[in-house]
């Protein structure tokens, strides 16, 4: 198998398929748990910088300066690096630094910053007037929140974690290479380093695929909801 | 009754205090369709947004049935707004609710009662302002016409004592501003609800108000009811206004053609008639011809229009007698006045 050629990239008969669906499986699940929780998180601190930008409470300002200045840390921080930092606070919440649980709290951390800048942008988008037509209608900043604000962006907000969950998939990958499993993991260790270039191809392909899925379901999501 | 007490509003602006609103002092009775018109800038907004607390005044009190709104807070003044029903210029409609659904919007603010009895409720006033079949669509499949149909349903869904109108057909074409104006009258008059419109139209005035104030520069320069503020302008400004909706659109031309007899037939005497109410139906001017055989008119320019309290028409003409018979024509001048027609001699100092 010591082998470089073009065509050992295609020779699937050297793959472990068991492993490689289990591989499968790791990255999707580390992809939707993660996202989920960005989803929310993201969600919360886009309100939280779209309530607290226009305010001119002083509380509201400190809140502001400290979520935004938060964001832009983590945004900032490549991801590589993120995990290396976060692995003595994953250990301490996750019981352990190897496997896709471990992978959670740095993709959450790295992709909740990212999404709720994209939450943000989709709030200020809205036209004002239907959040001031709101208001005269005597609406409270809960119900203009969830009635309003949340259901008027749908769009935005969809599309918005479809891109994110689309990097999440690439973060997984980068997760997978220092222990955290999937197909990022299966494509280092089986693939690169046992030098099996079909697996790495294998799992290429998986990934590729994955992402054309989740780019699929979004778009269908957005188009069905739109009645713009 | 609605009732603004010495209020004005001055904003904090980069380039220091900006003063929107001076002085004013307005009383809006029960039940009247009442017209603030102005250009933009001049603070109409302002003034309507404090009927609702979306803006607080500066200094004075705006009263709205018997609460002080400017003092009210938290959720006094919510509960204040299910009673002020308000419509936009620019619709502002939740693009991801069918009609129905907005309509239901309000009903779900003030969580009155079930989702059916909402629903019931959406239903009676989508049929009220003419959209039944209709309630399924969504925003975007409708024409302005229709959305703003949307927007006065939504406003009365909580039965409101008080809709207020911002521009509310500014954004239309004519024949459809129409359409959304009768709509008005016609809830004003069912309903008897009051309603406080906002324009730079004055034909939005004419059309449905029973009252106006024009405001210039955030001061109400002119009020009273809209057939005096037609028939006897006091200011500059509301002369204006009236102008562009009496004359026919050739006020410029009507100038030049006086002139121009002002100038070819010195001694002939050009006279603007304004009739109004049931003068503008009689035939007054052909018996003053009988009457007065000897006086000569031409036409110049005439128009009427009709307002909620009547028609209001003017007329140009010009009357000449031969040498000798001028009095013919001060004569001719006085029976008008006697029929209650006011006179108005142009001569050439007023171009």
């Amino acid at each position: 198998m010591n082998n470089n050629s073009f065509a050992s990239f295609f020779q699937f008969s050297n793959v472990n398929w068991p492993k490689m669906w289990e591989a499968t499986w790791e990255t999707i699940w580390m992809t939707v748990v993660s996202m989920i929780l960005v989803a929310i998180l993201g969600l919360i601190l886009g309100l939280i910088l779209f309530e607290t930008r226009k305010r001119t409470s002083i509380w509201a300002r400190i809140i502001n300066w400290i979520v935004a200045a938060l964001v832009n840390v983590f945004r900032s921080i490549p991801f590589i690096i993120l995990i290396v930092l976060l692995l003595p606070a994953t250990q301490a919440m996750v019981g352990t630094i190897i496997g896709p649980r471990a992978a959670l709290p740095s993709l959450i951390i790295s992709a909740a910053p990212f999404y709720a800048r994209l939450v943000q942008i989709a709030f200020d988008d809205l036209d004002h007037g239907v959040i001031e037509a709101a208001k005269a209608m005597g609406a409270t900043n809960w119900q203009i929140v969830t009635k309003v604000l949340i259901p008027e962006s749908k769009p935005a907000l969809v599309s918005g974690l479809t891109v994110t969950a689309i990097s999440l998939i690439g973060y997984t990958a980068m997760a997978g290479a220092i222990g955290a499993g999937g197909l990022g993991n299966l494509a280092y260790l089986d693939g690169f380093q046992a030098n099996n270039n079909a697996i790495t191809m294998m799992a290429t392909i998986i990934i590729v695929i994955i992402v054309f899925v989740f780019q699929f379901i979004g778009d269908y999501t957005v188009k069905r909801i739109d009645k713009r | 009754m609605i009732e603004f007490k010495d209020v004005s509003k001055t904003y904090q602006a980069k380039e220091g205090p900006v003063k929107a609103i001076t002085d004013v002092n307005l009383t809006i009775p029960d039940g009247k369709i009442y017209g603030i018109v102005g250009y933009s800038g001049a603070g109409k907004s302002t003034l309507i947004r404090m009927l609702n607390g979306l803006e607080t005044p500066t200094t004075g009190k705006v009263t709205v049935n018997g609460q002080n709104v400017s003092e009210l807070s938290g959720q006094r003044l919510r509960e204040e707004r299910l009673q002020i029903g308000m419509i936009f210029q620019h619709f502002d409609l939740l693009w991801s609710r069918t009609v129905l659904e907005n309509v239901e919007f309000p009903l779900e603010i003030a969580k009155k009662g079930n989702k059916k009895e909402r629903q019931k409720k959406a239903e009676e006033l989508v049929k009220l302002v003419g959209l039944q079949g209709r309630e399924n669509a969504y925003p975007s499949e409708l024409s302005g016409g229709q959305k703003q149909r949307v927007g006065i349903a939504r406003a009365l869904a909580n039965d409101p004592k008080i809709l207020l109108s911002d521009e509310a057909t500014s954004a239309l074409d004519p024949q459809t501003t129409d359409e959304v104006l009768e709509l008005l009258l016609d809830i004003n008059h069912r309903l008897g609800i009051t309603i406080v419109v906002i324009t730079h139209e004055m034909h939005v005035i004419r059309k449905i108000c029973d009252h106006v104030a024009v405001l210039d520069a955030g001061r109400i320069v002119e009020e009273g009811p809209v057939l005096d503020v037609f028939k006897h302008p006091q200011q500059a400004i509301t002369k204006r206004f009236v102008n562009q909706e009496t004359s026919t659109g050739s006020a410029q031309d009507t100038k030049t053609v006086v002139q121009q007899l002002l100038a070819s037939h010195p001694d002939g005497v050009i006279v603007k008639l304004t009739f109004h109410g049931d003068q503008a139906k009689l035939p007054i001017v052909s018996e003053m011809l009988r009457q007065f055989p000897e006086v000569d008119m031409s036409i110049i320019e005439g128009n009427i229009h009709q307002t909620t309290e009547g028609s209001i028409g003017s007329l140009y003409i010009q009357l000449e007698a031969e040498q000798g018979q001028q009095k013919q024509i001060q004569g001719a001048l006085d029976y008008l006045n006697t029929m209650r027609v006011e006179t108005e001699v142009i001569n050439s100092e007023q171009q």
